[in-house]
């Protein structure tokens, strides 16, 4: 059996086990479909809090940008972790409590104001398609990949799969084929982790081959060798950074706030009976998410070394198999400057830009490219991505593990799109229009009106996957810094501080709002020539910019609270009210 | 601290939010708590999050980024320390951070009478 026979039956079926899911729990109230009937016991909840977190991104790309960035990719492995203890720790029990069905729901009723609740959806919904647009993307980049078809048809078929489970069982349905996602996801990463980890090391635990010798006879262990190799290729040392300290820490700052307010997140918290049910899953969510984020690291530093080690000094004839492969789709190429037939890796870009082939080969089979060469004396243009999806060939796994990294990716990319299309249809149907501009209709209605809403987001969703803005990169820095800038303030403020107001909290989202667009607007599309250190201020880059946003937010909420109208009783009492998990009331003396 | 509930004063007004999505709680014994008493709750609750976020930070923007090069001149088998906890210590400790949480707080809630487990019996002061 081929290897993609093989990929299509591993993919067929957990396709066919999602949509069994879908049918088995399809969704009969308002309150199944936006919250699962708020029946989920806190350990699935964790599982499927982490599949819907952990996306294409993190799937694919996470190890490769580790393996390129070295120390400086800490703060992916940081930022997406730490910001569960946020969210543990002080929102998600209180908002469990607060006992609605969506983030904006807690925005416009704490903050007694339905501009702030459509600020709230504002945000939400333009952070939702930032994300989905991406992993609809990583849908149809793994079907062209491993099952050669057509990006647009792999989009279409992931569509597919989506809508049926999404519409029809609404949180409910992809509660629990999360759980499933989950699973495959975790499986297909960590063994060919593990066999990475024993070819390099002899230490079948990742975790701890990172500490481990590596069994070439040198006596240097993993990193000690990783940072000489690279140096001697002029790297900098793999352990060592290149960006400024307070970039490293405004962008770490940025991505745990960022994913304490994604509301894709939070709204998963709503699903479990109890408040201490949502402390509890908080915590088995991070257990589930730490063990793909502790093995990344360690992927990522075998895979670079095994890279170089085969690639480097290699004649290009000689090279494996798994070289050519991927140069045939353009992940890997190769451009013989000094004409020797043999590859060179060496620090620097080998050419401008990503590579362009002319279509024929060059004296050694190497596809040629027209590129213009940069002066230097690095040869290979390598994409990071390849450090997660070549890993069962560099370590010369049977076909089958192949197959299970295809259905991992495609289980990473749905699982998170569909709970990002399950936000946007919610604060649409509910927020919207329940809650603002229809409140009559009746429980019936709003859930046609939901499942009308998901249809609408799927398709929108297809339509970014298969027509990508081209800045799908850059808005990621956006939906994070919006998310630290306004969500997370706003929420924070709204349970800790029993004084602020409606006009602190809106004048706060919107001054941390507008300054963090415009900064990364600026950076982003409108001179991006001037994006450098010097220009930028105080050093953050545009990625960071969203934590001086929040401060900002801060900062204006506290003054402008102080000089308004004071917060009415019953808001400060409904605040008292969400600080107690027990669910007694509290009596207030006038 | 006061303990009462204080229903038939005729000052008072019991608060109750509304929600179509309200957690489910215990039936417990006393069901209207005194601001004061919410208040010292609040107190407790705050200054255990003071005393995990403090260690939250340490380990990831303290060992993780601002001590980094400091740490880095200490290595433990081939990992530089500060590297270490940049890309592996601080993720353990926010698993256990969490955990930690769950039990202290789960403490001071019965303390307070307001945890929401399903009976009221687990409480303190009702324990065997």
């Amino acid at each position: 059996m081929t290897t993609q026979m093989l990929t299509y039956i591993v993919v067929g079926l957990t396709f066919a086990l999602y949509i069994g899911i879908a049918v088995w729990s399809r969704a009969a109230s308002t309150k199944d479909f936006y919250v699962a009937g708020a029946g989920v016991h806190p350990l699935t909840n964790g599982m499927a809090t982490a599949a819907d977190w952990m996306s294409a991104g993190s799937f694919i790309s996470i190890a490769g940008m580790i393996a390129f960035a070295g120390y400086d990719g800490s703060v992916y492995l940081m930022g997406w972790t730490g910001g569960y203890v946020l969210l543990a720790l002080l929102l998600a029990p209180y908002l469990r409590m607060f006992g609605q069905y969506t983030v904006p729901d807690f925005i416009g009723e704490r903050y007694y104001s339905s501009s702030a609740r459509v600020v709230a959806v504002i945000c939400l919904v333009f952070i939702c398609f930032t994300y989905v647009a991406g992993q609809m993307r990583g849908v149809g980049v793994v079907f062209s990949r491993f099952l050669e078809v057509e990006i647009t048809t792999g989009v279409f078929i992931g569509m597919a799969v989506v809508f049926f489970y999404a519409v029809l069982g609404g949180m409910k349905g992809i509660t629990y084929t999360q759980v499933a996602q989950y699973c495959v996801m975790i499986f297909a990463y960590i063994t060919p982790a593990i066999f990475v980890s024993m070819l390099v090391t002899g230490n079948p635990v990742p975790q701890l081959g990172l500490a481990s010798e590596v069994q070439d006879g040198s006596g240097l262990r993993v990193l000690e060798k990783l940072d000489q190799v690279l140096v001697d290729l002029g790297f900098t040392p793999y352990t060592d950074g290149s960006k400024a300290m307070i970039d490293v820490f405004t962008i770490t700052l940025v991505l745990m706030a960022g994913t304490a307010g994604l509301p894709h997140v939070i709204v998963r918290f709503f699903t479990v009976p109890k408040v201490s049910d949502a402390r509890k899953s908080a915590g088995y969510a991070l257990v589930f998410i730490a063990l793909l984020y502790t093995t990344a690291p360690a992927l990522a530093a075998f895979a670079r070394l095994t890279f170089i080690d085969t690639v480097n000094n290699t004649a290009y004839a000689e090279a494996p198999s798994w070289v050519k492969t991927w140069e045939d789709i353009g992940l890997i190429a190769w451009l013989d400057k000094n004409e020797d037939g043999t590859i060179q890796y060496a620090a620097g870009d080998a050419f401008e830009g990503a590579p362009v082939f002319v279509g024929g080969a060059g004296e050694h089979g190497q596809k040629l490219v027209e590129n213009t060469p940069l002066d230097n004396t690095n040869e290979v243009y390598v994409d990071r991505d390849i450090m997660m999806l070549a890993s069962p060939e560099i370590a010369n796994l049977p076909p089958w593990v192949l197959a299970l990294v295809a259905a991992g990716g495609l289980a990473a990319a749905l699982s998170t799109a569909a709970g990002l299309l399950l936000v946007v249809s919610t604060s649409l149907s509910h927020d919207l229009l329940k809650k603002t501009l229809r409140p009559d209709i009746t429980e019936k209605q709003e859930l046609l009106y939901a499942r009308g809403a998901a249809a609408v987001a799927v398709c929108f969703a297809g339509y970014l996957g298969i027509n990508p803005p081209g800045f799908v990169a850059q808005v990621i820095a956006f939906a994070f810094g919006l998310a630290a800038a306004s969500l997370f303030p706003a929420i924070f403020l709204g349970i800790f501080v029993r004084n602020m107001n409606r006009e602190g909290a809106i004048a706060g989202m919107l001054s941390g709002l507008l300054f963090t667009a415009a900064y990364i607007v600026y950076f982003k599309f409108v001179n991006p020539a001037a994006s450098t250190p010097d220009n930028w201020w105080l050093g953050i880059s545009p990625e960071g910019i969203g934590s001086l946003g929040m401060m900002i937010n801060f900062a204006v909420a506290f003054t402008v609270s102080r000089f308004t109208a004071q917060t009415p009783d019953y808001v400060k009492a409904l605040v008292d009210d969400v600080r107690i998990p027990s669910g007694a009331g509290v009596a207030h003396r006038h | 601290m006061q303990n009462k509930p204080d229903h038939d004063n005729g000052n008072v007004e019991v608060y109750h939010h509304r929600g179509d999505n309200l957690p489910a709680h215990g039936s417990h014994d006393e069901e209207v708590l005194s601001e004061d008493r919410v208040k010292a709750y609040w107190r407790a609750n705050v200054k255990l999050l003071l005393v995990l976020l403090t260690i939250w930070f340490t380990v990831s923007y303290g060992f993780g980024i601002l001590l980094v090069d400091w740490l880095n001149q200490v290595s433990l088998f081939g990992f530089k320390l500060g590297f270490w906890w940049a890309q592996q210590g601080s993720i353990y400790v926010f698993v256990i951070l969490i955990f930690v949480y769950v039990a202290l707080i789960g403490r001071i809630d019965r303390k307070f009478g307001v945890d929401d487990s399903d009976t009221g019996s687990d409480r303190e002061g009702e324990r065997p």
